[in-house]
């Protein structure tokens, strides 16, 4: 589902073409207003959605997801800490609402304090393990959870 | 110099009938670029068709009373102090170019149509508002240009490239400059004057392809928005949700069970610090 700018909404900010991962949201040069320059190369991460002050960005959906000419909107709020979508078919039969959270914790609240860490020992430098490892795959449950452990296998084929 | 009415002293040499005449001819072609403009673009048929698609989606009907009191909203906050910008930069900058240039245009009209002789003295706030304003333009101006301009800010291109779209502020830079040149340098039938008034008359009989018109439409337009937000149909955009809400967190079990019945306020996130990635 790539994104297209409603450009009567645009302010020709330049937030989307700050924040774009494939640098295709540019400013169009005679109108100042953000667009999308390749919608086949969009990653449809919506990072630009998302951060449009104005929300000048949409989203255009496939069409097995909802009919041609719907909307599919999006509202995130960083301050609640969730993520509002709304899609609506074009014939207004069809209104639905998704509401997620979009963090548990106040944003930097869970990010580790490394500085704070204790210094390795020689003998965890060199170990494989990772920071945190084993506590936070599990290791200390009994080793690493797999397919096996759990009584499960890869089926052969495509599985429908 | 900054209380004497250069254009009573300009009276010698050009007919204060002349000057008043310049001023008329630029209200005409303001008027003339700015219909033609609307009609090019039909931004007010858009904006026409818009209201009346976005009424088809209305949850409730806004009175009168409301109605009065979204259009004194959008006079006191999008209109007279350009909250429309989230970026308090481009705020500040549109705030000192478009105060800047009222105060510079009004002072200007006022001296040239009622103390356009050194006959009638001109109260000494009227030349001082002028340069004022000319120089919160000017400080607006430069700001926006070398720095805020999007294509510098957000495209990283550099700030001496230009297309048409720049008309209208380069002529508003260019107007600032020479007036303020013409001014230091001792008024009079110079050269900066001949190019202040070539950069005027390029921002006013370029309305058509300039965003002059911009300030016609853009109260409408954010007039039209906060209707769509009073009225409930908020152009398709999902609800304000109050996750404290017992119906919304019934509808949504996702919020109470993984952020609580009552989930603090999680900060800024994106928007603690301003993107700058050139």
């Amino acid at each position: 589902m790539p994104t297209f700018v409603y450009m009567t909404r645009c302010d020709g900010c330049g937030e989307c073409v700050d924040i774009c991962p494939s640098d295709i949201m540019h400013i169009d040069k005679k109108l100042r207003r953000a667009y999308n320059i390749e919608p086949s190369m969009c990653w449809e991460c919506y990072s630009c959605v998302k951060a449009c002050p104005h929300h000048a960005i949409d989203v255009r959906g496939y069409a097995d997801f909802a009919p041609l000419g719907h909307s599919v909107r999006v509202i995130r709020d960083e301050e609640k800490g969730t993520i509002a979508w709304r899609i609506k078919f074009r014939s207004g039969k069809k209104d639905m609402e998704l509401l997620a959270p979009i963090t548990t914790k106040p944003w930097g609240s869970a990010t580790p304090k490394l500085a704070d860490e204790p210094t390795p020992s020689q003998e965890m430098r060199d170990s494989q393990l990772l920071f945190n490892e084993p506590k936070y795959i599990r290791m200390d449950e009994g080793g690493l959870h797999t397919l096996e452990s759990n009584g499960l296998e890869i089926k052969k084929g495509v599985q429908y | 110099m900054f209380t004497s009415n250069l254009f009573a002293e300009l009276s010698e040499v050009i007919s204060p009938a002349m000057m008043q005449g310049y001023i008329a001819l630029m209200v005409l072609l303001v008027m003339g670029g700015t219909i033609l403009d609307m009609m090019h673009k039909k931004s007010a048929q858009y904006f026409f068709e818009n209201a009346k698609k976005a009424q088809k989606n209305a949850k409730r009907s806004v009175g009168g009373g409301e109605k009065a009191s979204i259009a004194a909203s959008v006079l006191v906050n999008e209109v007279l102090t350009s909250g429309e910008f989230s970026n308090p930069r481009r705020r500040l900058s549109h705030l000192l170019t478009m105060w800047g240039t009222i105060i510079f245009v009004v002072a200007t009209a006022i001296m040239i149509l009622f103390y356009p002789t050194p006959a009638t003295p001109t109260p000494t706030i009227l030349p001082a508002l002028w340069h004022i304003g000319a120089l919160m333009l000017a400080v607006g101006g430069y700001w926006f240009w070398f720095a805020i301009r999007v294509d510098v800010s957000a495209e990283g291109l550099p700030w001496f490239r230009f297309e048409r779209a720049d008309l209208f502020i380069l002529s508003l830079i260019a107007t600032s400059t020479f007036a303020l040149i013409w001014s230091f340098t001792g008024g009079g039938l110079t050269l900066s004057f001949a190019l202040f008034i070539l950069s005027t008359t390029v921002l006013f009989g370029g309305v058509y392809w300039s965003k002059f018109a911009h300030m016609f439409f853009k109260p409408a337009a954010a007039y039209q928005k906060k209707i769509t937000r009073a009225d409930g149909s908020r152009e398709n955009l999902p609800p304000d949700y109050d996750l404290t809400d017992p119906e919304v967190q019934r509808k949504f079990p996702d919020v109470p069970m993984y952020m609580g019945k009552n989930p603090p306020n999680m900060g800024l996130c994106i928007k603690a610090e301003r993107a700058n990635h050139y």
